[in-house]
């Protein structure tokens, strides 16, 4: 049988090596062999989802395409890959967003070579770090994370590129090392000793440590998420980051922060959980509403739409706080939804981006008139964004707030002041860029080429299923998101 | 039988040789050559010692395998790769510089 | 797949062709929308037969599952949903064909059908759902496309802005109505309409979550607190206010509470409630429409006010009473801002103090005009007249004096500003150049049309009659209510007409007075500078706080560090030796520490 976990994680990096060892000059090829390489990542997942039973379930053994093999032995570390419920729409959502993110690279003209290296490295350790069960394991694809992100945006990012680099560098970095920590204390406390996430799940830890221990793995998460007060690197990265990365930074990497949540903290951390929960879904209010009003004062398109990211990560957090099934079906979901989203989003910023060399939202105007077919992709995604019924943001926010409703009403009412907020702000962008008289100095801006469309249309599609159909998504992650409020049933 | 104190002497006068070069030289050949005399100082001590433990002065045990030697080796053969890595980067800074003294050799400062 | 199935899907169609090839069809993309909503009119009429063969609701299948329970969505047909079906795209079908005039020349022509054709789409699922889910899904859907059609003319600044005031407004309502759902959801356990007979609760809890939904029905029907964006909401094309006003958007609010009525009768402090903000939202808008001197905005202002009349009706128990209106409001509405539109499409201004004497130049819309206000103003045989009068009657039927007179103060005001809006603007001499010409034909038919129905449809009587029992209208009653609109008509004539000299000094006195009603109560000033200015502070505040506080300790943490290092950075001479040199002192020291010298 074919490893096929080992295969959609190494399969980038043969890329990135075969890239390796080819010519810069041939940039052609470089960029083609890339999209094939995520093209074909993203086949093998979708082979995944269609292979995945989403009828397996139960608290510990709901792992489907275990890969389990003796690493190194003596300290307990196996390499050992699984997917489940929880992971399988992040997989796909990382392979459909680095396929996309790769053809919208296209416009990448520095350094060709260097950059696909970097990015098909970048796309290893996202992928590894849903799918590795062995702590450590975790640990080194969340690191590799890190590096190639620290040279994608340090190299072919804006004018503040190193700044922006260096913060998102340091502020991950001091995160991961409480992480670290963590993971060795979780180590050495549990017998018999293991890094074994789900065998840690079983080892009851005292209360004390517990806490300790879900604080530093927290702040870890925390900061990737990002919660408030931890948000700030997201605003710089995203808006010195070229578009493509800023795709992955927002669709895929936010998402890393609410997995680590819902994979390690909840399960492994039980009884902290329970006593850390109302804080969990007091930041998740503060992450909507302060997000949302943040969002409002923003001039600038790319970090309207940052500051937005950090709203809707907040629905992630109340929903995974609320410890109901409902609450994490929509914490999931909302992680999916907003990663197709948002992703989306930054797309269509660099479109505009590409064309006005700007993002100052009060220097277009009228667009609606130039570029219809801009137009409406833009308007259908901050439709989706704000949450509209019937397009897929509403979903996920829709059912967090259900599962956050019985511990928490008022912080449910609380939230509701950002989805005012989210309207607001929203429409006076699509006002701003899209309405009005047509700002003379957008008149040479030509619509949307194939390319672009083809990278945006997809993910429109996606919103529209499952805003229509939520099962689709949900019944893949029925039986994890089960098994995991089964652990919180008193 | 020449007494172990020759020996120390010698390898010591080395050893000072070696620091004082390498601290008053400004030519970096001149650090390498000294670095070298450091490290042959401590070969001589290796194998000195390895010779002279467990005879009549009672310094203790005599190692049953001549690892002072195999150190020395190691050690020689360890001076001979750094020393080629160090005329690299001498040679390297060399085309940059065009110089060989080490007062303009701070480039990492700014 | 049911027939019923089919009656959202039509229009929706049509949107989905209209919005991506609607611009090489040209006149085509009217066409489609029209003949669409025709489809969704004749599939009503056929969803009736069925339900009167015993039909009642058809399951579409689980849509998602909550709390582990699956959440099926589903349609449901009710002589209430019929009744709403029938209205939206029978009225919907009229406004379309005038609206193939009135667009004619537009550039954003098949767009504009495109837009309205979701509108119908979503006004029609709204009233087929079953259950709030789905209700809410399309409720966002009309509000949706309100902000599109209302920002339709997105050139003009005012339009943009108002597009976004509706959204916004009935957003809030919709969040107090989201929280209400939920509430409802956790106390009973159901988002089912069909349940609602059989609710079992604490009592208060229920009581709130059903004044929560009502929030919902406050924003969408332009209720006071809410009813800012609905003047503002004049900005977009004219047969929109209309399709709006009568048949869509607003009547959403009042059918979602209809809907929710056995929730709303088994709390009576929910129901005082609605009655209370219906009255007030009522008088509120009938003394601004008195002075408003914008054709359009007189109108918004009277949906506003009759809006009320229809939630108090609702709350003083009269479901039948309420519906009903909704339904003669829908003919006669439509009929006046068809005819606001025919009128504005001639002459282009808005303002009544520059019109007069259009009788003459334009006799067909003049005349339906005259009878859409007179149905409006309650004079009988016309269709307002039935509906008002069953308000009034169970009103003071149960027991409600304050409410019965506010309601009757009401119609005394609606019929003297309609009348004032008549006189000022079809009769007299004209107050300003106007070159005047009769509609064409495809914008005339459908005032026709409509007008038939704004004078006969109150025959009908409320298709709920026979659910909830029938009113008797007492010959009282009926007199009492004639004689308030006549009055009121007869008022507006001697001042306006015979210009008489005593009411028109008895005006002048009251200049603080107009004043106040010409800003509306200055409400929006209000909200302008205890909401609106706070939140846009507010939020310029928390940026201003994340740059310099949030991200100042952050950088201010880096900033610590890399003066420690400057500091430290020093001793990191560059030279080789000065190394060197620290290195053998330090060995030094460390032999002469471990010979303890």
């Amino acid at each position: 049988m074919i490893p096929i976990l080992s295969t959609l994680i190494f399969l980038p990096l043969l890329g990135a090596i075969i890239i390796f060892c080819l010519p810069p000059r041939l940039e052609k090829s470089i960029r083609f062999l890339s999209l094939l390489v995520t093209g074909v990542v993203l086949a093998v997942s979708v082979c995944l989802v269609m292979h995945f039973d989403p009828a397996v379930g139960g608290a510990s053994n709901s792992m489907q395409f275990v890969e389990y093999h003796p690493w190194l032995h003596n300290l307990h570390i196996w390499y050992f890959l699984g997917v489940d419920g929880l992971s399988l729409p992040l997989v796909f959502l990382t392979a459909l967003l680095g396929f996309l993110a790769c053809l919208s690279s296209y416009e990448i003209k520095e350094r060709v070579k260097e950059y696909f290296i970097f990015y098909l490295l970048l796309m290893t350790g996202m992928i590894g770090t849903f799918l590795a069960l062995d702590l450590v394991l975790f640990y080194i694809f969340w690191e590799i994370v890190l590096i190639p992100m620290y040279f994608l945006i340090g190299i072919w990012g804006g004018p503040r590129r190193e700044y922006a680099a260096v913060k998102f560098f340091l502020y991950t970095l001091a995160g991961s090392v409480l992480m670290l920590l963590g993971i060795l204390t979780a180590y050495f406390l549990s017998t018999p000793h293991t890094f074994n996430m789900l065998q840690l799940g079983l080892s009851g830890f005292d209360l004390r440590w517990q806490i300790i221990l879900f604080l530093a793995f927290f702040l870890a998460f925390a900061v990737k998420v990002p919660v408030f007060p931890f948000h700030t690197w997201l605003p710089d990265a995203h808006v010195e980051a070229p578009t493509p990365v800023s795709v992955l930074l927002a669709g895929v990497l936010l998402k890393m922060g609410g997995y680590g949540l819902l994979r390690v903290c909840f399960p492994i951390f039980k009884a902290a959980a329970f006593v850390l929960a109302p804080v969990l879904a007091m930041l998740g209010v503060v992450n909507i509403v302060y997000g949302a009003w943040v969002a409002f004062a923003q001039t600038d398109f790319k970090k309207m739409v940052a500051y937005s990211s950090v709203s809707h990560m907040g629905f992630v957090l109340l929903g995974a706080a609320s410890l109901t099934v409902t609450g994490f079906n929509g914490a999931l979901l909302g992680m999916f939804n907003h990663g197709i989203i948002t992703g989306g989003m930054f797309l269509l910023v660099g479109v505009l981006y590409t064309r006005a060399h700007t993002r100052e939202l009060n220097r277009f105007g009228g667009l609606t008139n130039s570029m219809p077919f801009y137009a409406f992709c833009l308007t259908f995604l901050s439709l989706a964004s704000l949450g509209l019924p019937g397009l897929s943001g509403f979903v996920g926010e829709f059912l967090s707030l259900v599962g956050a409703f019985k511990p928490y009403p008022w912080l449910v009412v609380a939230a509701g002041i950002g989805l005012v907020m989210t309207v607001g702000y929203f429409l006076s962008m699509i006002g701003r860029v899209l309405l009005g008289a047509l700002n003379p100095k957008c008149v040479p801006y030509v619509d949307m080429n194939t390319r672009e469309l083809v990278t945006i249309v997809p993910l429109m599609a996606i919103v529209l299923i499952v805003g229509f159909y939520p099962q689709s998504v949900l019944n893949f992650q029925q039986e994890a998101m089960q098994g995991l409020a089964h652990l919180f049933k008193l | 039988m020449i007494p172990l104190e020759h020996f120390c002497l010698l390898s010591a006068f080395l050893f000072c040789a070696g620091i004082y070069g390498a601290l008053t030289r400004r030519n970096a050949i001149g650090i390498l050559i000294s670095i070298e005399l450091i490290l042959n100082a401590a070969n001589i001590n290796l194998v000195a010692f390895n010779k002279y433990l467990g005879t009549n002065d009672g310094l203790g045990q005599a190692p049953t395998v001549p690892s002072g030697q195999v150190f020395a080796l190691f050690v020689v053969a360890i001076a001979a790769a750094a020393s080629v890595v160090g005329l690299v980067l001498i040679i390297a800074i060399y085309r940059h510089a065009k110089s060989l003294f080490t007062e303009g050799f701070h480039l990492m400062k700014e | 797949m049911h027939i019923a199935h089919y009656i959202p899907l039509f229009p929706f169609l049509a949107f989905v062709i209209n919005i991506f090839v609607g611009r090489r069809l040209k006149i085509g993309s009217a066409y489609l929308a029209v003949g669409t909503c025709v489809l969704s009119f004749l599939c009503s009429l056929k969803v009736w037969q069925g339900f009167l063969q015993g039909e009642r609701s058809y399951s579409l299948g689980t849509w998602l599952l909550i709390q582990g329970k699956p959440l099926d969505f589903g349609i449901i047909v009710d002589p209430l949903t019929i009744m709403m079906l029938l209205i939206v795209s029978f009225i919907g079908t009229f406004i379309l064909i005038y609206s193939i005039g009135y667009m004619h020349d537009d550039p954003r022509f098949s767009r504009y059908f495109a837009y309205i054709s979701l509108f119908m789409a979503s006004m029609l699922g709204l009233v087929l759902a079953d259950n709030f889910i789905l209700l809410l899904i399309f409720w966002e859907g009309v509000g949706l496309c309100s902000y599109f059609l209302i920002a339709f003319w997105h050139e003009r600044p005012a339009a943009a802005k108002a597009g976004i005031k509706a959204f916004v407004t009935t957003r809030i309502g919709d969040t107090g109505f989201l929280v209400g759902m939920l509430l409802l959801f956790f106390t009973t356990g159901t988002f089912h309409f069909s349940d609602f007979q059989f609710l079992r609760g604490p009592e208060p809890v229920l009581t709130l979550a059903a004044i929560l939904i009502f929030a919902g029905a406050i924003g969408k029907s332009a209720q006071f607190p809410l009813h800012v964006w609905l003047p503002d909401a004049m900005e977009g094309p004219t047969p929109i206010s209309a399709l709006i006003h009568a048949a869509t958007m607003v009547a959403a609010g009042v059918y979602l509470v209809a809907r929710c009525f056995p929730l709303f009768a088994a709390h009576p402090a929910a129901l005082q409630t609605v009655a209370v903000i219906g009255g007030i939202s009522a008088l509120m808008a009938a003394t601004i429409a008195v002075v408003n001197n914008d054709i359009k905005r007189v109108l918004a202002y009277s949906t506003i006010s009759q809006l009320g009349l229809m939630m108090l009706g609702l709350g003083v128990g009269g479901l039948s009473a309420g519906t009903f209106h909704l339904m003669t409001h829908a003919f006669f509405k439509a009929l006046l801002f068809l005819c606001a539109g025919s009128i504005i499409h001639a002459v282009g201004i808005q303002d009544i103090r520059q019109m007069g004497g259009l009788f003459s130049k334009m006799k067909v819309t003049s005349v339906t005009f005259c009878i859409g206000a007179l149905a409006l103003a309650g004079v009988p045989p016309f269709a307002g007249f039935w509906s008002k009068d069953e308000i009034l009657l169970t009103a003071w039927n149960n027991h409600h004096p304050v409410l019965f007179a506010v309601a009757l103060l009401t119609s005394l005001l609606t019929s003297f500003y309609m009348a004032r809006l008549i006189f000022l603007v079809l009769f007299g001499k004209p107050r300003s150049e106007l070159h005047a010409h009769e509609s064409p034909a495809v914008m005339t038919i459908p005032l026709v049309v409509l007008s038939v129905f704004a004078a006969l449809a109150g025959f009908i009587g409320s298709p709920l009659k026979e659910a909830t029992g029938a009113y008797e209208g007492s010959q009282v009653m009926m007199l009492a209510s004639t004689m308030v609109s006549l009055t009121g008509l007869g008022l507006a004539y001697l001042i306006y007409i015979r210009q008489m000299a005593l009411p028109q000094s008895l005006l002048m006195s009251c200049q603080g007075l107009k004043q106040l009603l010409l800003n509306k109560y200055y409400i929006d000033e209000i909200y302008e500078v205890v909401l609106v200015k706070p939140i846009l502070r507010l939020c310029q505040g928390s940026f201003s706080f994340d740059m310099k506080i949030v991200d100042g300790l952050v950088n201010g943490v880096a900033n610590v560090t890399q003066f420690c290092s400057g500091v430290l950075r020093r001793t990191q001479t560059g030279l080789v030796q000065n190394y060197l040199l620290v290195q053998v002192f330090g060995v030094v020291l460390l032999i002469m520490w471990l010979l303890k010298i």
